[in-house]
């Protein structure tokens, strides 16, 4: 799937490009990518080496574990790969808050720690994803957010009349996004439990 | 009253956590410094490793949409969207929005400042940036941190869930703002 969607874009640039005669775009555009990539990745050490060490921390002090045990009911629900008590349950509660609140500085960090610590129950194949690591992607992906911080800044310097009135229908629309995930990610896991295609 | 109160939630949300982390951490008589170097140790690596994954998909998206290619599937598809009451403005943000987080923010407060932000347009293109995800990026960032190169079922669920938060916004907006 992924194969397909990644050749398809890289190909169908090429050949527009090649069509409409600027040629020289497909260069810029791939170098500029790649420099966008390696950026953001940079980027990512700062934050990532300060929340590793904090949850570092909270985990050796077994708030972690304290933390997961609160909402055991739903993630034995969701989850049910994951031992109650792992760290990985308490990254994922972690990073799903810090989704709903907007809060992107903090979310991503704390999603690169659940993945960790689901690769360490991933006991199948390293390079291939387990159940719980695709249902913490739905769960991510659709999360709700409570506050569109971001889109709030912009209407507010369009000169909107009301800037939060798309608050309603924001959580409205990515509620039923986040239904919708949860119970695709469970058709998918039993479609391709049974025919274990890939 | 609500807003003011997930604003303030969000706003002490962090430093409230640090200081209970760190306040609990010593009454269970943790070494918090040194726990925080061993900690932090992989923060590096875990960095350095997305860089293949972010790279290939990034050439990917960025020669997709530079060539010109984007807008010709945009033109492609809106026929059919157009029948559906999705207006073709907001059509190539639905596209741009899982592949590209800043590109689709752009597309967003481009449309904002056009129609203005409280036109139909404008606040249909709000909701659509609160309620979907970069969907490629968050799989590309979160697999590649791990080292996972077969996906499975991730990307359908994924999408999936992006294609219901953009059908729920026409659908909500449709009926709120018209």
């Amino acid at each position: 799937m992924v194969n397909i969607i990644w050749a398809a874009m890289l190909l169908t640039g090429i050949v527009v490009a090649a069509v409409n005669g600027n040629i020289d775009v497909v260069t810029t555009a791939a170098l500029k990518g790649a420099q966008w990539a390696v950026d953001f990745a940079l980027g990512l050490i700062a934050i990532m080496t300060f929340w590793l060490g904090i949850m570092k921390v909270a985990e050796e002090a077994g708030m972690v574990r304290i933390f997961a045990n609160m909402v055991k009911p739903v993630t034995r629900f969701l989850f049910p790969t994951v031992p109650r008590d792992h760290p990985a349950m308490g990254a994922i509660i972690m990073n799903l808050s810090a989704n709903v609140l907007g809060l992107g500085n903090a979310a991503t960090p704390m999603g690169l720690i659940a993945m960790k610590e689901l690769q360490k129950l991933n006991k199948s194949d390293p390079e291939t994803a387990s159940e719980a690591m695709c249902t913490f992607l739905a769960l991510n992906t659709s999360c709700i957010t409570v506050i569109p911080a971001t889109i709030i800044g912009i209407r507010i310097q369009a000169g909107s009349l009301n800037p939060t009135e798309i608050v309603g229908t924001t959580i409205f629309a990515t509620s039923c996004a986040m239904f919708v995930a949860v119970v695709a990610d469970r058709i998918l896991r039993a479609l391709f439990r049974r025919g274990r295609w890939r | 009253m609500f807003m003011d109160m997930v604003t303030l939630a969000a706003k002490w949300a962090i430093p409230v956590l640090l200081f209970v982390i760190t306040v609990f951490a010593l009454i269970r008589k943790v070494n918090v410094y040194e726990k925080f170097i061993q900690g932090a140790q992989e923060g590096f690596t875990t960095a350095v490793k997305t860089i293949p994954f972010l790279v290939a998909m990034f050439v990917a998206i960025s020669v997709f949409r530079s060539s010109g290619a984007m807008e010709l599937f945009v033109k492609m598809v809106s026929p059919v969207t157009e029948v559906l009451g999705i207006p073709a403005e907001v059509l190539p943000l639905g596209i741009m929005r899982p592949l590209s987080g800043g590109g689709a923010l752009g597309i967003t407060a481009e449309l904002i400042k056009t129609y203005g932000p409280d036109s139909f347009i404008g606040r249909l293109a709000s909701t659509l940036q609160g309620s979907t995800d970069t969907t490629f990026f968050v799989l590309t960032l979160y697999f590649g941190s791990v080292g996972v190169i077969r996906y499975r079922y991730a990307v359908f669920s994924g999408l999936t869930a992006d294609i219901t938060g953009f059908i729920a916004s026409v659908v909500v907006c449709n009926i709120v703002f018209r």
